[in-house]
């Protein structure tokens, strides 16, 4: 099965560097998307996945740097290309959207405007030209009457017309890759479902590859075809979608499935996973987990393990799976009990 | 879904006459400008200044420098003369309108050229912040340390007397002003997602510069700027005050009340004239700026 890889990320170190110290956001991150697939990155907050996806585009901030390893899209490394260059990648053929609809159109401009901006800057489309892609945009995502929405400004849209305004923008380039940085975070139920269904209709519609940040395992499952489960700035768990739901193998992952509520079971009392994430700037030294991991053993506390393949489709980082697990060799992680 | 549709049209029954963007806002703007009364006063006074300033000139029977009569100096206000005469006999009123003129030119020059070049520099200062931010915002520093006055009398000293030079003086010192309004509204626009939004879809520094981060920012550069012609114009008549703007002959208002103080005693009018039109200059433009924030504060909109 030979799938082209679009987009190939080796060992993708991101730091910020405050006054003293450097703070390690991404460490040593490596993953591949084959084209028209949907791969998850999936964490708590503080994980480093939206400063994965930054680093992707080359959008940190000031005190933020890309440190080493490589992201090549379609055999070019972003992390060498000239500003230049990666401008006219940025949403052309790698596009982003982002987690707050309503602050993610500039107020002052109408939503035709903008639409058109970015079509200006890539393909150098007029106003009329423009207007009317703009308007068979909006209606791709699902905007009723767009011929007057994109007339209005931002303020006179919803939380979920603005994402779709958004995701509207960012296709309308036709990229071959689009980041979601928690596209339905700030949206309510029935809204996240339209959204990631536009999402998924468009993907296949195109052939787009996708990136999904997200916490909620719900959107995963709807819409991830790999998964990379991201602790402490590290990939934990690397899995194709049914595997991770199906055999979760590391503590993580698993107390992640387990502090979602079920329906088909009758639970009581979610089990959260204990304690908080560690500050980047104060990593444990062995495994990132092991403080919150109920397995962790002496092991744990004093050396990080690596990311190992455990079985034909899924890559682990955890003592647990390897020789040297010095711990109950009985032990079983087990995911929620599947039922189906 | 249909929920939200619903809502769409219904509100699209409601206002089925669309105004184009910039008509809306425009017509939002002066809505909220129109219940301020004093600033729509100020407003209107502005207005007929500007008017005044550019057609009066053509209606008045004197010329401001030439038409000297020593038959009739230092005479109060008359049918002849409504506003007397000064020390060479000159028709007081046909100055003042023309020193107008001359008066709030030197206001509208030094805010915009400052203003300009203020603009600018907060921008690229917020921006990109870091050493870039450091040092600009240093010197500008430096700038607000001197008192405006003492700056501008410092820079005139270096250039020279002149109109043109108080002009250049005035605008150096609105600078730092403009800088640092500008400078903070930037750091508080650059970090919100629209920006990055613009970003990530491959717009350039310039761009998101000048087309996303300048409008969003327009308003305190706005008020700032009127309410800044109003200092222009008092340092400006200030400097000519202490002769080191325009020089005798010319009809500036601070001129001719510089050269009305020697007469204070015996002819006042000379003086008082152009000092209470440098005064209804300011109070329109301080009146006007205070409204003006008022109606562009985006915590005040309903």
């Amino acid at each position: 099965m030979s799938e082209e890889i679009i987009l190939d990320i080796k060992d993708l170190r991101t730091s910020f560097f405050t006054e003293d110290v450097e703070v390690k956001a991404v460490d040593g991150v490596s993953f591949k998307l084959p084209k028209g697939k949907t791969i998850g990155i999936v964490g708590e907050s503080g994980s480093g996945k939206s400063i994965t996806a930054l680093s992707i585009l080359r959008l940190l901030e000031h005190p933020g740097k890309i440190v080493g390893g490589e992201i090549n899209f379609k055999d070019k490394d972003l992390t060498k290309a000239s500003d230049r260059e990666i401008r006219d990648i940025r949403g052309n053929e790698i596009s982003m959207i982002f987690q707050e609809p309503m602050t993610s159109l500039n107020p002052v401009y109408t939503v035709g405007q903008q639409i058109r901006e970015t079509l200006k800057v890539h393909q150098g489309l007029g106003k009329e030209q423009g207007t009317k892609k703009g308007v068979e945009l909006l209606e791709l995502v699902g905007i009723p009457s767009p011929k007057k929405r994109i007339t209005q400004y931002p303020h006179e849209l919803s939380g979920g017309m603005r994402q779709r305004v958004m995701i509207a923008m960012a296709l309308a380039c036709n990229p071959e890759l689009l980041i979601a940085d928690e596209p339905t975070t700030a949206l309510d139920v029935t809204i996240q479902a339209q959204i990631l269904e536009i999402i998924n209709d468009l993907q296949d519609r195109f052939d787009m590859s996708v990136i999904m940040i997200t916490h909620d395992m719900g959107v995963v499952a709807e819409t991830c075809d790999y998964v990379a489960v991201m602790y402490g700035g590290k990939v934990v768990e690397y899995a194709d979608v049914k595997t991770i739901f199906k055999e979760p193998k590391h503590p993580y992952t698993v107390g992640l499935l387990n502090s979602i509520p079920r329906h088909d079971v009758d639970v009581d009392e979610l089990e959260p996973i204990r304690g908080n994430v560690p500050s980047p700037n104060d990593m444990p030294k062995g495994c990132r987990f092991a403080p919150r991991c109920p397995f962790a053993t002496d092991l744990c506390y004093e050396e990080l393990p690596s990311l190992d393949k455990v079985s034909d489709d899924n890559q682990v980082r955890c003592w647990i799976y390897s020789e040297r697990w010095d711990g109950d060799p009985e032990v079983k992680v087990n995911g929620p009990e599947r039922t189906s | 879904m249909n929920a939200e549709q619903a809502n769409n049209q219904s509100t699209e029954q409601k206002k089925k006459k669309v105004d184009s963007p910039f008509k809306r806002s425009a017509k939002d703007f002066y809505k909220k400008l129109k219940k301020n009364k004093s600033a729509l006063i100020g407003g209107y006074l502005i207005i007929a200044l500007i008017i005044i300033a550019i057609v009066g000139p053509f209606f008045t029977v004197y010329d401001p420098v030439h038409d000297t009569d020593y038959m009739v100096k230092l005479q109060g206000p008359s049918a002849e003369h409504w506003f007397g005469t000064d020390h060479h006999g000159r028709d007081v009123f046909t100055r003042v309108i023309h020193g107008l003129g001359i008066t709030l030119g030197i206001g509208f020059f030094a805010t915009i050229l400052g203003g300009i070049v203020g603009v600018l520099v907060g921008i690229i200062s917020g921006y990109y912040g870091g050493r870039v931010d450091s040092i600009i915002m240093r010197l500008m520093d430096v700038l607000l340390a001197f008192p405006g006055i003492l700056l501008a009398l410092a820079l005139i000293s270096i250039l020279g007397a002149s109109l043109q030079n108080v002009v250049i003086a005035v605008s150096i010192f609105a600078i730092p002003t403009f800088a640092r309004i500008v400078r903070g509204s930037t750091l508080a626009t650059k970090n919100l997602e629209y920006i990055d939004a613009m970003r990530a879809l491959g717009a350039s520094d310039a761009r998101i510069i000048f087309k996303h981060i300048f409008p969003n920012i327009l308003s305190p550069i706005i008020v700032q700027a009127s309410l800044f012609v109003a200092t222009a114009i008092l340092s400006a008549s200030g400097l000519s005050f202490l002769g080191l703007g325009a020089q005798p002959p010319s009809p500036e208002l601070g001129a001719i009340l510089s050269n009305g103080r020697d007469f204070m005693w015996d002819a006042g009018h000379i003086a008082l004239f152009p000092g209470l039109g440098i005064m209804i200059i300011l109070l329109a433009f301080n009146v006007f700026g205070d409204g003006l924030r008022d109606a562009l504060d985006p915590k005040m909109k309903k």
